[in-house]
């Protein structure tokens, strides 16, 4: 447990304070409002508090319109919050400027999105590689990578098809891949199951789920109750609050201790 | 506990990389956003080779010919008759100030053969030109071999033969003191010329003095033309003058003509065309880099979500200008190497066809993709600051 100044304690916080400094705390999101201006003004997130530790697998389940993409854009650095705190890998976002935000996503969040946003003539290996281009890694090391990052995710036969040659699993492995190949803090996927069959939904989930079992943090962001209810954690959002968090689970039982 | 974010800087290779991910997605519309550029450059290049090449042409003729040289001869048409120019002419214009050289030809009417025993009727199309010695200064002639004519031996019956006519007649050496026959008499010849760039009727004739002609041939002592060089910088004062003094009786049987005078008036017209293609060039090439900005404008809108995935990536506001004004410079780089190779090659077919010269100006070539590469940054700039502007989740949320 290392000892940090930098983050102090924040008034009203009911988290244990060993929590305070965590080195295993790679996502603290403390009272986060998020107000979108109208007209109608809208608080997507309202009070919203949240620990993810590392090595766990969470689902952030709600209806849609509930604040969950908020959440996750607000996790990712994507969006700053219109109050309250948000440490990413042990950084304050709110001290960070656009570039610094930049260079955390580059090096420390993975994504993982419904539309799989892969470029259409790119093969997979270059669409996986394309995920370390802004951390300054050479291309012949970046390939190497994307490389085993691809066999990790089963598709090590199909690296040179391009995405566009590939059926909608394979394209979110292949952005799985992209997500994972920096080894970052945290992953956070947005709907990874949402334009993929019952078959091909499980196959995904099972891959988050193995690639937790190696040690990578992963977020899961879903309306499906299905999904959700197979994690080990769930946070339940509505109306911008958190409705419920199983909570940290006791590692690798997958029994978590629910608390609403 | 945790160490300054520094974002990556992007290495030549990989801006490109990123840029050329979008040229290649949509190659059609890179190709038709290219061809504007392609067309403006290729314009450009192709007026400025050709003008050049068809210029040196003229300016070759030009220097050939010597823009001060002024041919006076009888005024020929309706109303005026056989004009003829007076014996004194030529002495007279040599008194004009101004004038340098003064030299007159007399078309002798007689013809040129081999020896006596050749029918009369088998001319081989060539003259007998009885000529002042100086001729040869005042048109800029040169001897192949052999002397011209000079004031020793203009009363006798020699001759130099022009290029054509001694090949025509088949003298080649002068060994052996080879004759004609001109007029029934046999004339030595002296001399052999080179080719005159500007008076080609020199060129098929045999020259004899003036003297000799009047003797032995019975010709009329009357200049048929009077070439005379004037003072580059009074050729017009020269030229008023010259009808008056040559004739003083009929000045206006009289005609001064410039052989240059066309050549340079068409040389000044070919520049004032220029200018006005040039012009329609650079439209065109306007055109073309607002077809670019165009194209780029369309293509940030469709590619919210790359951009949007690039900053999730990790890519930082000016990593995403850098791509979208590289992307552009690449489009406009590839029209204007289109461009120049195309205006090269209509340069290089035309002036072919014209048997010009090809001269294509290097800065043709170098500002033609100079200002498509300028083009290219100018018509990328404000897409690009559109990309770069737009936030992360603004770039995801659609699709």
């Amino acid at each position: 447990m290392g000892e940090s100044t930098a983050v102090g304690p924040v008034p009203g916080t009911e988290q244990p304070t060993q929590d305070i400094g965590d080195e295993t705390l790679v996502a603290d999101l403390a009272h986060v409002i998020k107000d979108y201006p109208g007209p109608p003004p809208v608080r997507a997130l309202d009070d919203a508090s949240l620990q993810i530790h590392k090595g766990e697998l969470s689902a952030i389940v709600g209806p849609s319109g509930s604040g969950k993409t908020t959440l996750l854009q607000i996790m990712g650095t994507l969006d700053r919050p219109t109050s309250g705190r948000v440490e990413i890998a042990g950084y304050d976002v709110a001290t960070l400027s656009d570039r610094e935000l930049s260079a955390l996503r580059a090096q420390k969040i993975g994504f993982v999105f419904q539309q799989f946003f892969l470029l259409e003539r790119e093969s997979a290996l270059d669409n996986v590689a394309n995920g370390l281009i802004y951390r300054g890694i050479n291309t012949g090391e970046r390939r190497e990578l994307a490389a085993h990052a691809l066999e990790r995710v089963g598709l090590g036969n199909r690296l040179q098809n391009r995405a566009s040659q590939l059926s909608g699993g394979e394209r979110q492995r292949v952005a799985v891949a992209r997500a994972v190949v920096g080894r970052p803090a945290i992953v956070l996927a947005d709907e990874p199951t949402g334009n993929l069959d019952t078959r091909r939904a499980d196959e995904i989930i099972e891959l988050l789920e193995d690639l937790n079992h190696d040690g990578v943090t992963i977020v899961v962001i879903t309306h499906s109750q299905e999904v959700a209810a197979r994690l080990p954690r769930l946070i339940r959002i509505r109306d911008g609050q958190i409705v419920e968090d199983s909570g940290r689970p006791s590692p690798r039982t997958g029994q978590p201790a629910r608390s609403s | 506990m945790a160490e300054r974010l520094v974002p990556s800087r992007l290495s030549a290779r990989n801006i490109l990389r990123t840029a050329v991910v979008g040229v290649n997605t949509r190659r059609n519309r890179s190709i038709m956003s290219a061809l504007g550029i392609a067309i403006g450059i290729a314009a450009i290049v192709g007026v400025l080779g050709l003008s050049n090449s068809s210029r040196s042409n003229l300016i070759n003729q030009l220097n050939a010919l010597g823009t001060n040289l002024i041919q006076v001869q009888p005024q020929t048409g309706i109303g005026v008759g056989n004009a003829t120019l007076p014996t004194t002419a030529a002495g007279a214009i040599s008194r004009i100030p101004n004038v340098q050289d003064v030299s007159q030809e007399i078309a002798t009417g007689a013809n040129v053969y081999r020896s006596s025993y050749v029918p009369s009727e088998y001319t081989a199309g060539l003259t007998v030109s009885a000529v002042d010695p100086n001729i040869l200064t005042t048109l800029h002639g040169s001897l192949a071999q052999g002397q011209f004519l000079n004031a020793a031996n203009i009363k006798y019956p020699v001759a130099v033969l022009g290029a054509n006519a001694a090949q025509a007649l088949g003298i080649i050496s002068l060994q052996g003191d080879p004759t004609v026959s001109i007029g029934g008499r046999n004339f030595t010849v002296i001399g052999i010329l080179n080719t005159f760039p500007l008076s080609p009727d020199l060129d098929s004739a045999a020259l004899i003095g003036i003297p000799a002609a009047v003797s032995i041939l019975g010709v009329a002592n009357t200049p048929t033309t009077i070439d005379v060089r004037a003072n580059p910088n009074d050729i017009d004062s020269v030229l008023g003058a010259l009808a008056a003094t040559a004739n003083p009786e009929n000045p206006d049987q009289v005609a001064a003509t410039r052989p240059t005078a066309q050549l340079e008036a068409k040389a000044a017209a070919t520049s004032t065309f220029t200018e006005l293609l040039l012009g329609l060039g650079a439209v065109a090439l306007l055109v073309g880099g607002v077809g670019i900005a165009n194209i780029m404008v369309i293509t940030v809108l469709e590619r919210r979500s790359e951009i949007g995935l690039r900053r999730a990536l990790g890519a930082t506001r000016r990593h995403i200008m850098v791509q979208f004004i590289t992307e552009s410079l690449i489009l406009a780089t590839l029209g204007g190497i289109a461009g120049v190779v195309l205006g090269v090659i209509a340069t290089v077919i035309f002036a072919e066809v014209q048997a010009w010269g090809i001269i294509i100006p290097a800065e043709a070539i170098w500002g033609g993709l100079l200002a498509a590469l300028l083009i290219g940054g100018i018509a990328g700039l404000y897409p690009a600051m559109r990309a770069a502007r737009l936030s992360p989740t603004e770039a995801l949320r659609s699709t």
